[in-house]
């Protein structure tokens, strides 16, 4: 009686970091050997621990036998023949390696729409997606609908914009019908450049057929017959599987000219990005796709007026374009059920920092905070104490502690300061400093601002001039007055969405960590240790035990001391790295 | 080099490229921006040399001068920056003798290169050598790590 096997291992770029792919080999090879006719099936990964997001648990691995699916956590190599032997040949599963009740309350609080096939199809195989009722969607919209009733799905389904502005796409999708071609774009907008946000690589990575079916379903209503992809090329695992299930998708008639049978033709071509975050945004991606330098232009015109070579275009984001084909196939109630009343349906987190299951999550709109963090995320690793969470990456700002109780929807995030952005959920705790963080935000879009407006190429820079000079101590009295001042001008001044909230970390950490500011400007101090230059470093002589593991680590040569002689730093050769105070188990090394 | 470059052309104009596509391609053939080679392709288009720099000085993907043997990518995203990424790359830069505002060794042996966030967030802080991808990287794993490559 031979039995129907198939084990299911992540293999996303996280899975692939975690081993994913010799705990495979160890699984074909422990086979082979046993003689076992069985499928090993390369899944994909959300990241590194599971395709169903729980990062966290590395190398998860499914064991299916006739149906019954059993899931292991921590998964290594060594340890597969064993599982092998015992659960696969012998019947019994491998308890003490199973997951646990914590798994499944990671996943309890989870709605999954966007993520529901992820971990479950191949996503290099046309036909795993074609068995979950992979394009049918699209067939049925073909076969029967016509362009408009698609558009009044979407609008009725309340779903809007996933890529961080919240623009209702039924709305944007109505305005393409009604313009006039006879060509006209559908872009799909994979450049997810946030940093700390990985919820768009995860879904081109794990099941890239979902967003090839909602670009046809998209450019069908909207009466487009050439699509983009424009992709980040820093993710070359998701650009391969986009590539494979294009072709895929073409081969069997779902991409093409007459596209299944019907007088509709749809290609899609992948572009990939060149490494600037200021491509994200629509007018400056439409230029990137055009081989000009990435700079955003005034809007009006907008894109769906005049757009890629003066079409008609409209640009998606990854994670909307895949909501469409279950919004098509369950119905706009089913969606519009999900959420709250302005912000319809769930939305994907990437959820990361100091969380003790950090990973992939997605949730129903209008969830409270407090649930994410502390049932989803299992709180604070470490037993450290909650100190903001950070939500829409440079673009956002961050929720204090006080305020956990906020609802993750479009709305409550606008007004407790921040935004939803596209989906980055960076957990901080009192070990972070809220000013290095509102400097690490400036840092960054001053680097990537494209330099076309005057607000945003030099404000940038003089607000993080003033960021800099409060964290080396050189923080004078007025300044938190200058960045409140600068910051509103740029906003309101910048040509583009980048320059326009580049400032909100700014205002958002003043806003709610005014006294962190004001230590850092008038005691010259860091009250929660991280910046370097507020800091001294020193050797505790009744704690220390010579043990050198200090002087071996410190990249400055400034730790001295003989081997079970208690150590010193030489200050003037200390470089303030905080190498030396990680690294000491005998908590010799103070900080302050 | 013509023959490569012959054949960048060829692609750029069977799939419709662009200059950035062209760019793309001269960067994975020889590893960086060659003048050479934006010169004489910039004398086969008629575009001027301008152009291609006014779009290679844009994007980050692009370097105008040689790699290293070794390229060091380390992630300065988010959540691999709360993890430390900064302390990270500082012990990189000193540990591989790499001058000040440059990202290349003067031995040409390792690049180290800065990117916003390979998505790799749940396992920060992420440093990736020659494409293998590391996370939950410490000091010491990365002194460890250094310490071998410096001897190959």
């Amino acid at each position: 009686m031979t039995k129907d096997i198939s084990i299911k291992v992540c293999l996303g770029t996280g899975g692939i970091a975690a081993g994913g792919v010799d705990v495979i080999d160890s699984f074909e090879n422990a086979f082979a050997a046993a003689r076992i006719r069985a499928t090993v099936a390369k899944n994909c990964s959300l990241h590194k621990v599971g395709c169903r997001g729980f990062c966290a648990r590395d190398v998860l691995v499914d064991v299916l036998i006739d149906g019954v699916k059993s899931t292991y956590e921590y998964i290594k190599p060594d340890m597969v023949e064993r599982i092998v032997q015992e659960h696969i040949l012998g019947g019994a599963p491998v308890d003490e390696w199973l997951v646990k009740d914590d798994y499944h309350t990671f996943h309890d609080k989870q709605v999954k729409v966007v993520l529901s096939d992820c971990g479950e199809v191949d996503p290099e195989d046309i036909d795993s997606y074609i068995s979950r009722e992979g394009y049918a969607a699209a067939k049925a919209v073909l076969d029967n609908w016509a362009p408009q009733a698609v558009v009044d799905v979407i609008k009725a389904s309340g779903l809007r914009g996933r890529g961080g502005a919240g623009f209702p796409t039924g709305t944007k999708w109505d305005m393409a019908i009604k313009t006039p071609g006879p060509v006209k774009y559908l872009i799909c907008n994979a450049d997810e450049g946030d940093p700390g946000a990985f919820m768009d690589r995860s879904v081109v990575e794990g099941n890239p057929h979902a967003v090839i079916e909602g670009m046809i379903i998209g450019a069908y209503a909207i009466q487009a017959s050439h699509g983009y992809v424009y992709i980040r090329a820093e993710y070359p695992l998701a650009v391969e599987r986009l590539h494979r299930a294009i072709t895929q998708a073409s081969d069997r008639g779902f991409l093409g000219r007459n596209i299944l049978g019907k007088s509709f033709d749809f290609t899609i071509k992948v572009k990939l990005g060149a490494g600037a975050f200021v491509c994200g945004e629509e007018t400056a991606l439409i230029a990137s796709i055009e081989g000009k330098r990435g700079q955003p232009r005034a809007k009006p015109p907008f894109p769906v007026q005049r757009g890629l070579w003066g079409y008609p275009t409209i640009i998606n984001n990854v994670e909307t374009l895949a909501n469409i084909p279950p919004i098509i196939r369950k119905g706009a109630a089913w969606y519009a059920a999900m959420g709250t009343e302005k912000s319809k349906g769930t939305k994907v987190f990437a959820l990361t920092g100091k969380i003790l299951n950090s990973g992939l999550i997605e949730v129903p709109m209008g969830i409270p905070l407090r649930e994410v963090i502390y049932d989803i995320g299992g709180g604070i690793e470490g037993g450290k104490i909650l100190k903001a969470v950070q939500t829409g990456g440079p673009s956002g700002g961050c929720i204090p502690a006080s305020l956990i109780d906020t609802t993750l929807d479009y709305e409550s995030l606008g007004k407790v300061g921040s935004i939803m952005g596209s989906g980055g959920m960076v957990v901080l705790d009192e070990t972070d400093c809220m000013v290095n963080m509102a400097k690490y935000f400036l840092e960054f879009t001053k680097s990537e601002s494209c330099g076309k407006c005057v607000p945003c190429r030099i404000g940038t820079k003089r607000l993080l001039e003033i960021l800099t000079r409060i964290t080396v101590g050189k923080g004078r009295a007025g300044d938190l007055d200058l960045l409140e001042t600068l910051s509103n001008d740029i906003k309101t001044s910048s040509l583009c969405g980048l320059g326009q909230s580049a400032p909100n970390p700014i205002l958002s950490t003043i806003k709610y960590f005014r006294d962190e500011y004001e230590a850092h400007i008038v005691e010259k101090r860091c009250p929660a240790g991280v910046c370097k230059d507020l800091l001294l470093y020193s050797i505790s002589e009744e704690f220390c035990k010579g043990c050198t593991a200090c002087t071996r680590v410190c990249p400055a040569g400034a730790i001295i001391g003989e081997k079970k002689k208690p150590h010193k730093i030489v200050q003037d050769l200390c470089i303030k790295c905080g190498a030396c105070f990680e690294t000491c188990k005998f908590k010799a090394i103070n900080k302050g | 080099m013509e023959k490569q470059l012959e054949g960048i052309i060829t692609r750029y104009h069977e799939n419709e490229g662009n200059l950035i596509s062209i760019l793309q391609d001269l960067e994975n053939e020889f590893g960086y921006l060659r003048e050479d080679a934006i010169l004489w392709i910039s004398e086969r288009l008629d575009v001027p040399p301008a152009k291609f720099y006014g779009i290679a000085t844009f994007y980050a993907q692009f370097h105008l001068k040689p790699k290293g043997k070794t390229v060091i990518t380390a992630c300065c995203g988010t959540a691999c920056h709360v993890k430390g990424s900064e302390r990270l790359i500082n012990s990189l830069m000193k540990e591989l003798n790499i001058p000040d505002h440059e990202d290349t060794s003067a031995d040409l042996k390792f690049t180290v290169e800065k990117v916003n966030c390979v998505g790799a967030c749940s396992i920060a802080p992420v440093i990736i050598i020659n494409k293998a991808v590391h996370g939950k990287v410490t000091p010491d794993k990365l002194l460890k790590a250094m310490t071998t490559l410096k001897q190959d």
